[in-house]
């Protein structure tokens, strides 16, 4: 009934090719950006900021740059723990090295020496395509962490071989450290949200974006017709590694405080942040976050479940937690192969027939 | 002869052993990539979930008794049996052959036709599923497995004797091969020889290769898809039930023998992923490669090179030759 293009007259060409056009979406927009920057802020208390959102809002960040590289321009990587890690390790050596930057420059620091490297790492991909690069992009997952674990310059000589952030504070409020509170952590990894996932949105739908799509559909028939699949490749790992980058600096900094390289940016970590993409749905912003969200919560709940509510062993209840999320994966992939974002297509669809479908 | 050189000699052997083992995991990825057109990550899990099964069923552990036991509140875990190995490895194969039925039926029926990528994501569930299964059935801790033929003939472990008096009256230096090493580069040698016969002389190999090099056309002169898929993913199965038990013996049945698929896929990168010879001589080259590059080059960058040194390998080479040693030549059309 609400949610039509029906009577939404369009005036401009500015308005006919915003990113909503229909009404519905684009006030949803707005009430979504307003609860999450002008009530949560106020509620949120730390278990919720350190079990569920923050993890959430980096998770997503991380899932929107893996989504450029995997789902719109078609290069799968397995190589988003070790570019995570890169993201850390810069973060880490800025925020020591220049202690009077803000931090904010830092993440977004760490974010471009990300994305170097991971265009250094997606060369081979002018060569190599399908499994075969997805089992070369593990060539960057081991080689990173091994040259985090291995090299002491990059921990600062420290006795542990941990990083650990100092306090670092925007606005005179900390946001990084132990001292920091969970709205600041919360507010500080939203704005990046916010401003990554306009950015991505933006990339998306512009030249660049369908040049990425072009080359993911048939690699060939878009040379022949003039996409330069060197510049696609190369922007696509830059700007994917770019958010890939700072979602490790966050994940760092913000969120665990400390990190020793291969337990936080381990292979797991990039079937997790791959498992988002797929389960929320491969080209798609929306999906990044829905995937993003269902993996996050569902140990959380699990765990909530089994060991609060009916007591069993932690071991055991990790177990049924691999097993759940590998069979969940498998049942997700047989009923909707293209993820929650399918659905959520789906569901638009019939909104605008509704509730007169025929 | 310099020390240096027969050290580098010790260390090649030790390679080309550690070689014949990644090609042992790697050739159960090619099977189940060329008959069904999937990449199968969830090898390695197979192999540890094949372990664990033999020596739960070795020791006569009741499965899923950590569960029931929470559940229910009652203390029990084993039968109280101790069985013969080959009784059990026989059950394990049953059990694994019913693993490739259920995989079959319940999940990959439902995928034919969707793109490769997400054939692989159902894998890598696949994986998280069986590793969960496994520990859940069986408990996680760390389990020894030995596997005795019969009476005491176990499966040889620690210094060959022979090689070690052989080279050192030859170099004045004995070298350290390990027994177990050369038990498995025998095994994965027999494995291989029989696969190959089997793919070559038998009705239901030549209906393998006939499905592995076209579906349609295999379909449509009567072979049944589904039963040769439940055929290769048993197949692969027994390998990995192999590569367990070798790995297993090795170094003791947990977690990280999940991980030797790791190992496996740089081989596979580097012989193609459609061509057995191709894993057998890729993994060779990968297990001298990297145990040669930790010797010769690990101690000046801090050692632990093994971990990665595969891949990057596996990366430069494959620039050069996109379709691995042995790999089919990549034809593209628009």
């Amino acid at each position: 009934m609400f949610y039509r293009e029906a009577g939404d007259f369009k005036t401009s060409y500015t308005d006919d090719s915003q990113t909503f056009p229909i009404k519905f979406d684009r006030i949803r927009y707005y009430a979504v950006l307003a609860v999450a920057f002008g009530i949560i802020p106020f509620i949120i208390n730390d278990y919720w900021a350190n079990a569920v959102v923050v993890p959430f809002l980096i998770y997503a960040i991380a899932a929107i740059g893996l989504n450029i590289l995997t789902g719109y321009c078609g290069q799968v990587s397995l190589g988003t723990g070790g570019f995570m890690a890169v993201g850390a390790y810069a973060c880490y050596k800025l925020m020591t090295s220049f202690p009077d930057v803000s931090i904010v420059f830092h993440v977004i620091g760490a974010g471009a020496i990300t994305a170097f490297v991971g265009v250094l790492f997606g060369l081979p991909s002018l060569r190599i395509k399908g499994f075969y690069l997805a089992v070369a992009t593990l060539a960057a997952q081991f080689f990173l962490v091994w040259l985090f674990n291995k090299v002491p310059w990059f921990y600062n000589y420290s006795a542990s071989g941990q990083i650990s952030a100092p306090e670092r504070t925007v606005f005179n409020i900390a946001v990084t450290g132990p001292n920091t509170d969970a709205w600041a952590k919360y507010l500080i990894c939203l704005v990046f949200v916010v401003a990554v996932a306009w950015i991505a949105r933006n990339l998306t739908r512009g030249t660049v974006g369908r040049s990425w799509m072009a080359i993911r559909d048939m690699d060939i028939a878009a040379e022949i017709i003039g996409v330069n699949p060197l510049k696609a490749k190369m922007t696509a790992f830059a700007v994917s590694s770019f958010f890939i980058g700072i979602s490790g600096a966050l994940f760092f900094s913000v969120y665990l405080g400390a990190v020793e390289v291969g337990e936080a940016f381990g292979i797991n970590k990039s079937f997790l942040v791959l498992f988002m993409v797929i389960i929320g749905g491969l080209g798609s912003i929306f999906g990044s976050f829905a995937g993003a969200a269902f993996l996050v919560i569902l140990p959380v709940l699990l765990k909530n479940v089994l060991v609060g509510g009916m007591n069993w062993p932690i071991d055991i209840a990790a177990h049924l937690e691999l097993m759940v999320v590998g069979g969940l994966i498998i049942i997700f992939l047989i009923a909707e192969p293209h993820g929650l974002a399918q659905l959520w297509r789906v569901t638009k669809e019939k909104l605008r027939l509704w509730p007169f479908p025929h | 002869m310099s020390d240096n050189l027969i050290f580098a000699m010790e260390v090649t052997l030790n390679g080309l052993m550690a070689g014949v083992l990644y090609a042992l995991v790697a050739l159960g990825f090619v099977l189940i990539y060329k008959a069904s057109g999937i990449f199968n990550f969830a090898q390695g899990v197979m192999a540890l979930f094949a372990a664990m099964t033999l020596v739960g069923i070795q020791k006569g552990q009741v499965p899923f008794s950590h569960l029931i036991n929470a559940i229910l509140g009652t203390e029990f875990h084993y039968f109280g049996w101790t069985m013969h190995s080959f009784l059990a490895i026989a059950l394990t194969v049953v059990v694994m052959i019913g693993l490739a039925l259920a995989v079959q039926q319940l999940i990959f029926r439902h995928l034919v036709g969707q793109e490769p990528i997400i054939l692989f994501m159902a894998t890598i569930g696949l994986a998280y599923l069986l590793e969960g299964l496994a520990d859940l059935m069986w408990g996680s801790e760390i389990k020894t497995l030995n596997v005795c033929l019969t009476g005491d003939t176990c499966l040889p472990q620690g210094l060959n004797a022979t090689i070690d008096s052989i080279t050192y009256n030859i170099f004045g230096y004995g070298f350290f091969i390990d027994n177990l090493d050369i038990t498995a580069t025998v095994v994965a040698a027999i494995l291989v020889a029989a696969l190959v016969a089997f793919s070559q002389y038998t009705k239901q190999g030549r209906a393998m290769r006939a499905v592995a090099d076209d579906h349609q056309a295999a379909l449509s002169v009567g072979i049944s898809l589904k039963f040769i898929w439940v055929l290769v993913w048993s197949i692969a199965g027994f390998v990995a039930l192999v590569a367990g038990i070798m790995w297993g013996a090795k170094s003791g049945v947990q977690f990280s023998l999940s991980l030797i698929a790791l190992k496996a896929l740089p081989v596979l990168m580097l012989g193609g992923f459609t061509s057995i010879p191709g894993a057998i001589v890729g993994g060779l080259i990968i297990g001298v490669g990297e145990k040669v590059f930790e010797f010769a080059i690990g101690p000046m960058v801090g050692g632990a090179t093994e971990n990665w040194f595969a891949y990057v390998l596996a990366l430069i080479f494959l620039v050069f030759r996109p379709q691995g040693l042995f790999g089919e030549k990549i034809i593209e059309r628009v």
